[in-house]
């Protein structure tokens, strides 16, 4: 498994370096990769039907729960399997949609990259690292989606799908954070075996909420869900990964990877199937009303999600049968429509509906195609969109409690759906041909394979589904729900109550179409009303909150970072002097016993030469004298370093102190005349400042030496300097040696503090 | 400033310092000095000699050497990291080797001579760049 993410990994650099004679085929080499991928787990399938799931951890840091954990069960097996056999298509389909653009090796490369993340996302067993792959898909499908970033739409578009992705990505971790605090691990074995105790805990709810913040924000689920249909400005190949095997599956494998640990209760039940049911009316509703190929297929993927997000939410072992069947369903047609309606905006040059039409008179095979798609899409049989309608219909009849209300908001979909694959096969290959600019063909056997399969796979996995059944949906229900399940899939169920709200479900569906093809008005009206009644956009909305959020911290940047040093600088003394007041007078110990004496007389007047030289630094008005008075202070204080034999330490204010004398007569005579501009109000706060601060960081000096907390490090020092470190200077050791970490840290801080001097004061002033 | 005296005096003086100041980097293991010590020294060695010449001749001399001096500086600490990764000790510990002299006793070789080799080289650095930077002409135009 690991070496396969590998792989992949190399497969998408390798692309880069490819010789310039094999850089024609730089889109089979992934494709092939994937394809290897898909054979070598499948080979996987028989011993997962068997109930064995495959594991591999490689610790990393156990004491914080970080491991790379992988597993590979019947639920991994599923999603594997799309995004391998998909990703193979896609690539393919690629190839020729790519052929006409520039820079596609970087799109090869993301495209590869993001494969790999999601195949890592749905092979983990640590939800730390399931994160870290969520995040990558959502950061590597910016790129794919602002493919064309020449266009401001589109980078707008990436924009809001990695603030929104991210966003409910960082509230999904917070969320993981929680619940596995309460067991103190992030591996999903864990998890499983300590639901109970999860679903116990008080940061059970804003715990799942949060993970639920994630799930929804990813798969697009109402009211995140207006980024998807931005992100049909990403090129064909990438919408039909994305919207198909990929990125919006995310959530939705989550949510079935969660479901055996916290769900099942009425938490979990309600808030998932109340905001599945809301994204699936959304998207059939606008599905209806969008004028744009992708712009229709994306809400109906948004529907999609809705089913799936609803019927995982049901939690019932009949709901997730369904819900696994589903995600095999709208993986083939979605997949085939997306790439169909890239090949029709090759050949035409637009995607509108309306000056599309008459389309089978020359490309025949698209038409069929994307016919059984649409009627896979559409739930009629023979097909496997057949099959999961009557399953979900099943699972919504059964579902407990809420059954009633959901079954009929699910057929008022399914109308919407039926209509709306109707009417997109209608108008763009049915009526009269509309007028194009050069005569639309279907040449290029590249972009009719990927959908050619998935439809034979639709057709042929809908009238025998049996195999389907159980050596792919069987295991990955066991994997979710526990215990034995039979999956027997059957094409006719006889004459039930569900067949008849199949039925009821296509006799409207056939009206709705009727009514939207024979009364040109209906659309136009209906369009109308959702402009009056939606007139609030959750995309303005959206790009409302970014804006307030940008001013409001431009606002924040404006008083915090007012650009005054003398200000900083008295903010930091003024609370720094604040907070260590109130610690000392907090922990107030026995007054420390000190004792004073003068003697050595030279010491005392050591100190008595510091101080009356600081005075004079501060009083004297001249920058001279200033300097001067400060020099001698700090050779003062080396000489009591001296004094305590602390040697080194000496040598190196001194060092330091001529130093800083020298930098100050090297600028000295290039400032400008001293002059008092501040008040002697200012004056008098600013000496208050200074004596608050000076006067705490006496007091800590001071209690410093009677606190002892622990037994001092130094004796170690001193013990091992010698013996284990072959030096006799102590401090030179600790420098070099027991802290030569710390010590690399300081350096690194002096040598970016000096580039920002050499780079402040080397670039000339511009005028302003 | 324009001391011929001084000038010529301060070209020979600074390799005196300069001696002095690797001095100080080698006993630093057991007598006081080290590298940061012998690296301001260093610095201010070769500072003194600007200063004894004119900014332009300063500048002349010394030109791009203390960015050089920092990068050299840092890189020789990392370097000194290698021996304790490849000897599978954890990162940082202090590898030794001893060399015998044929005249007697033995020279005691390891990487934090080495480290502090390159703490030397970047605190030179570091001190040159910025007297330097405050005493170019065009930063107070």
């Amino acid at each position: 498994m690991l070496l396969f993410l590998l792989v992949y990994l190399l497969a998408s650099f390798a692309v880069f370096f490819l010789p310039s004679r094999l850089k024609k085929y730089k889109a089979l080499l992934p494709a092939l990769v994937q394809l290897t991928a898909f054979i070598y787990f499948l080979h996987f399938i028989s011993p997962i039907t068997r109930g064995i799931s495959l594991t591999l951890k490689i610790e990393w840091i156990p004491r914080l729960g970080l491991n790379g954990e992988f597993m590979l069960d019947g639920l991994s097996m599923v999603f594997v399997l799309l995004i391998t056999g998909i990703g193979t298509l896609v690539f393919i389909y690629a190839r020729a949609y790519m052929k006409s653009y520039q820079g596609t090796d970087k799109f090869f490369f993301y495209l590869m990259l993001f494969s790999m993340a999601m195949l890592g996302l749905v092979l983990s067993a640590n939800l730390i690292q399931l994160f870290i792959f969520w995040e990558l898909t959502s950061f590597l499908s910016y790129f794919l989606i602002s493919y064309h970033h020449e266009k401001e739409s589109a980078r707008k578009a990436a924009f809001q799908s990695l603030y929104i992705t991210s966003f409910g990505g960082l509230a999904m971790l917070s969320g993981i954070l929680l619940i596995g605090s309460v067991i103190d691990s992030y591996s999903f074995n864990d998890w499983m075996t300590h639901s109970e105790m999860l679903r116990e805990s008080p940061f059970y709810f804003p715990g799942l909420l949060l993970i639920l913040l994630g799930v929804f924000t990813k798969s697009a689920q109402f009211p995140f869900h207006f980024w998807l249909p931005g992100a049909m400005q990403a090129p064909a190949p990438v919408s039909a990964y994305l919207h198909s095997a990929t990125m919006v599956k995310a959530g939705v494998f989550l949510l079935a990877r969660l479901s055996p640990v916290l769900g099942g209760t009425t938490e979990w039940v309600y808030v998932i199937s109340l905001i599945g049911v809301l994204t699936m009316l959304t998207g059939s509703y606008f599905a209806i009303t969008q004028t744009d190929l992708k712009g229709i297929l994306a809400y109906t993927t948004i529907n999609a999600l809705g089913v799936l997000v609803l019927l995982l939410g049901i939690n019932t072992k009949e709901s997730i049968k369904a819900a696994m069947l589903f995600l095999f369903i709208h993986a083939f047609y979605k997949a085939t429509l997306f790439m169909l309606a890239g090949l029709i905006e090759k050949k035409t040059g637009t995607r509108e509906i309306s000056r599309l039409g008459g389309l089978i008179k020359y490309m025949p095979l698209t038409f069929i195609f994307a016919l059984l798609a649409l009627l896979s899409m559409a739930g009629l049989p023979p097909l496997l969109g057949f099959l999961g309608k009557e399953l979900i219909y099943e699972a919504k009849v059964q579902s407990p409690g809420i059954a009633s209300l959901v079954l009929v908001l699910g057929v008022i979909s399914n109308i919407f759906m039926v209509a709306v694959s109707l009417f997109f096969a209608r108008k763009v290959f049915l009526g009269r041909p509309a007028h194009y600019a050069k005569v639309p063909d279907e040449k290029g056997i590249a972009y009719l394979i990927g959908p050619g399969i998935l439809v034979l796979l639709s057709l042929i996995l809908g009238l025998f589904p049996g195999q389907l059944g159980t050596a792919v949906i069987k295991p990955a229900l066991i994997a979710v729900f526990e215990g034995d399940a039979d999956v027997e899939l059957k094409l006719w169920h006889g004459f039930n109550q569900v067949f008849f709200l199949s039925l009821l479900t296509i006799m409207l569906g056939l009206g709705l179409f009727w009514a939207m093809i024979k009364r040109r008005t209906f659309t136009e009206t209906w369009r109308k009303i959702n402009g009056i009644v939606f007139s609030v956009q959750l995309e303005q909305v959206f790009a409302w909150v970014m804006n307030k959020f940008v001013e409001i911290s431009l606002m924040k940047t404006r008083i915090v970072q007012h650009g005054y040093h003398r200000y900083y600088l008295m903010t930091i003394f003024v609370f720094t002097s604040l907070l260590l007041w109130s610690q000392v007078l907090f922990t107030a110990s026995p007054a420390p016993g000190l004792s004073f004496s003068f003697s050595p007389f030279y010491i005392s007047g050591l100190a008595l030469v510091i101080m009356l030289t600081t005075f004079l630094s501060v009083m004297s008005r001249s920058r001279v004298v200033t300097i001067i008075a400060m020099g001698v202070a700090g050779y003062g204080i080396s000489f009591i370093f001296l004094y305590y034999s602390a040697i080194d330490l000496a040598i190196t204010q001194i060092l330091v102190e001529t130093l800083t004398v020298i930098m100050f007569m090297a600028i000295l005579q290039r400032l400008p005349h001293f002059a008092v501009l501040s008040s002697r109000k200012n004056r008098f706060r600013d000496f208050l400042i200074a004596l608050s601060f000076g006067s705490v960081m006496t007091v800590l000096a001071l209690k410093a030496i009677q606190v002892n907390l622990n037994k001092p490090i130094s004796e170690f020092f001193l013990e091992n300097s010698y013996p284990r470190a072959f030096g006799e200077n102590v401090v030179n050791v600790i420098l070099v040696d027991f802290r030569a970490l710390d010590t690399l840290g300081e350096i690194t801080v002096l040598t970016i503090a000096a580039l920002g001097v050499f780079v402040l004061l080397s670039t000339k002033k511009r005028k302003l | 400033m324009n001391s011929v005296i001084l000038q010529l005096a301060a070209k020979y003086l600074k390799w005196l310092l300069i001696t002095f100041a690797i001095l100080a980097l080698l006993r630093g293991h057991n007598q006081p000095g080290g590298g940061f010590i012998g690296g301001l020294m260093a610095g201010l060695a070769m500072i003194f000699e600007g200063f004894a010449s004119n900014t332009e001749q300063m500048k002349e001399i010394l030109r791009d050497k203390p960015l050089r001096l920092t990068g050299a500086g840092l890189l020789i600490i990392f370097l000194s990291f290698i021996p304790s990764l490849v000897t599978g000790n954890i990162p940082m510990t202090g590898i030794w080797m001893k060399i015998p002299i044929p005249v007697g006793g033995e020279i005691k070789l390891g990487t934090p001579l080495l480290f502090d080799a390159g703490v030397f080289l970047t605190v030179t650095g570091v001190t040159l760049l910025f007297v330097l930077s405050l005493t170019r002409k065009n930063a107070w135009r």
